[in-house]
């Protein structure tokens, strides 16, 4: 009598979420992912002290008492800035994963569904941008727009959408010769209702598990460009100029690089187990 | 075959030139010019700067003139760094990027391949798991991270290669391995996904049933096509390896052109950032273009139209 019993009366999205908590890896990964945004998003009640707060006569002291992972090179408390950094690294996956969704997914599938010339012209433009170098273009975005936390996000994420773009095109070009598609155009639906209320919802499993393995690299280049300097701006940090600082001073206080090290690649390592569980559990067919 | 060839020829050469264009009209959207920053220039002589590289003339002037020396293989002055052209400055960093590229992949490819085509071979096996789990390392370990440990580690514990710099094959060592780990880990997967894939088809079966050894098998049959997966994502892993990594040139002080890719943005040295774009995106171009051959000579069934 329960659902276990009768899988077969389960719906597909309860069905993918059983799949997804079988696999232990991935809901390990998961639960950890939520634990640490849970930590972010409490970061001004649980960090010790102030991230920016300096204290030269504590500077570079290893991980003690009171300050539980170490000092940096201005004395301010790593776990603090941990904490925060988690903020901005994560909030850089997730905001600009959905930038990129959103330009993505509309433009693929409007380009796929119209078809013909537009078609061709808007992927050509594609192909075009794919053959720009995305650090340029993000360093370009960023000077034109200015330097901040939210044209950083931006600009990241629309360097994405181009691979997303492209996944959805192909499958609205066979989702949209498609008998549903046909009656709800026999119904008198326009065609942007037919894009957004009918296709759309079609292929978010597939977009899903694709913004799923985006995020860590979104994170990595967020990391990337604060380890260039070019990131998030002093004093506020990110996991990646905490890393960047600690590379510089790996001799002398190795704990400056490996907790935000062993952080942020716990975080992408979770991020990759769960965006294959993910694969696994909306797509049993594919790899 | 030919026509094929001309076609994408063509097509990438517009390609080209649409990127050389939108790169030249957003690098002039930043705001600010290349001799802003500088603030002991006297206006006299900026102006003087600024008539000397035409950068007062009508946009469309300077855009046709630039296409016109680019014609040429010319890239023009540098307008950060005076009296040297963009194109000395390339050929300066970009061999040195290419060794360190081209070492890393090969690295990427030597281990990523074997540990993938054994990964398969041993499918559900608790080698394959293995194999998978580190290789699920190696894609989640940053190089920015991986970096300063093998430093670390090599160079300043046990002292059997240099912390940085450039010129010696002891120099590359590090950078390379560190470079090169991340692409061997997406490498496996996709070898082993591949081969995996291939494995099951009949005409392996085929191959078994008439006798052939397991290692002729893969070697004969199976890595022809398992390759593709493979094949496709070399293209653009190649052009991104082989024009250097900003943050491994940055963290061993290597004098590639990956700091040219950055310094040239934020500096508005236009020519000099059009000059690494064009250099990138010619790479990437050609390098698909090599895939699509590539792809039809492993695999019978595509016919190049």
């Amino acid at each position: 009598m329960s659902a276990a019993q009768l899988p077969e009366s389960m719906s597909p999205g309860r069905l993918a979420f059983r799949r997804l908590v079988a696999n232990r890896l991935a809901a390990v990964s998961a639960g950890f992912l939520l634990l640490l945004g849970l930590l972010a998003l409490l970061a001004p009640l649980l960090a010790p002290y102030p991230y920016e707060a300096v204290n030269l006569p504590e500077a570079l002291t290893p991980p003690s008492g009171s300050h539980w992972l170490g000092t940096d090179a201005l004395g301010r408390d790593l776990l603090s800035r941990l904490l925060y950094g988690a903020r901005v690294s994560l909030a850089v996956g997730v905001v600009a994963t959905l930038v990129s969704l959103v330009i993505g997914v509309s433009y693929g599938a409007i380009a796929g569904y119209v078809g013909g010339r537009t078609d061709n012209l808007m992927m050509r433009f594609v192909d075009v941008l794919y053959g720009l170098p995305f650090m340029f273009l993000v360093i370009l975005i960023v000077m034109v727009a200015g330097r901040s936390l939210l044209n950083l996000f931006i600009a990241l994420g629309a360097v994405q959408w181009l691979t997303t773009a492209r996944i959805v095109r192909g499958q609205v070009l066979s989702l949209k010769e498609r008998e549903f598609v046909e009656a709800a155009r026999g119904l008198g639906a326009g065609p942007c209702r037919i894009i957004f209320r009918h296709i759309v919802p079609n292929l978010l499993g597939v977009v899903i598990v694709y913004a799923t393995l985006n995020v860590p690299a979104v994170m990595l280049q967020e990391a990337f460009l604060s380890f260039l300097g070019l990131g998030v701006e002093h004093p506020m940090p990110s996991w990646g100029t905490l890393i960047a600082e600690g590379a510089r001073s790996m001799e002398v206080c190795p704990w400056l690089m490996v907790f935000p090290g062993v952080t942020f690649s716990l975080t992408l390592l979770s991020l990759n187990f769960l965006g294959d569980g993910l694969r696994d559990a909306l797509d049993p067919h594919a790899a | 075959m030919v026509t094929f060839l001309l076609r994408r020829l063509l097509s990438s050469a517009l390609t080209l030139l649409a990127i050389v264009l939108l790169s030249f009209f957003l690098m002039r959207l930043v705001p600010g010019g290349p001799f802003d920053q500088e603030r002991a220039l006297s206006p006299e002589v900026r102006q003087a700067l600024e008539k000397k590289y035409g950068l007062n003339d009508p946009m469309p002037v300077q855009c046709l003139r630039y296409l016109g020396r680019l014609a040429t293989g010319d890239l023009g002055p540098s307008l950060s760094q005076p009296d040297r052209s963009v194109n000395r400055i390339l050929a300066e960093g970009l061999p040195r990027s290419a060794l360190l590229g081209a070492t890393a992949l090969f690295i990427a490819l030597l281990v990523g391949g074997l540990a993938g085509v054994y990964a398969a071979l041993h499918h559900n096996q608790a080698a394959d798991y293995a194999a998978m789990g580190l290789v699920m390392l190696g894609v989640s370990i940053p190089s920015m991270v991986l970096a300063p440990l093998l430093v670390t580690l090599f160079a300043l514990t046990l002292h059997w290669l240099p912390t940085s710099g450039w010129g010696t094959v002891g120099h590359l060592v590090l950078p390379a391995t560190a470079l090169g780990l991340a692409y061997a880990a997406r490498i496996a997967r996709l070898t082993r996904g591949g081969m995996l894939e291939v494995l099951r088809q009949d005409f392996i079966r085929t191959a078994r049933a008439k006798g052939l050894s397991e290692p002729a098998i893969v070697r004969r049959h199976a890595l022809r096509l398992g390759l593709g997966p493979l094949v496709s994502y070399l293209g653009p892993a190649t052009a991104s390896i082989l024009t250097g990594s900003f943050v491994i040139e940055q963290i061993f002080d290597i004098p590639g052109m990956g700091r040219h890719f950055v310094n040239a943005a934020t500096s508005r040295d236009y020519t000099l950032a059009l000059g690494t774009v064009i250099v990138y995106s010619t790479l990437l171009i050609v390098l698909n273009l090599v895939v699509d051959l590539v792809h039809a000579i492993l695999d019978p069934r595509i016919r190049l139209e």
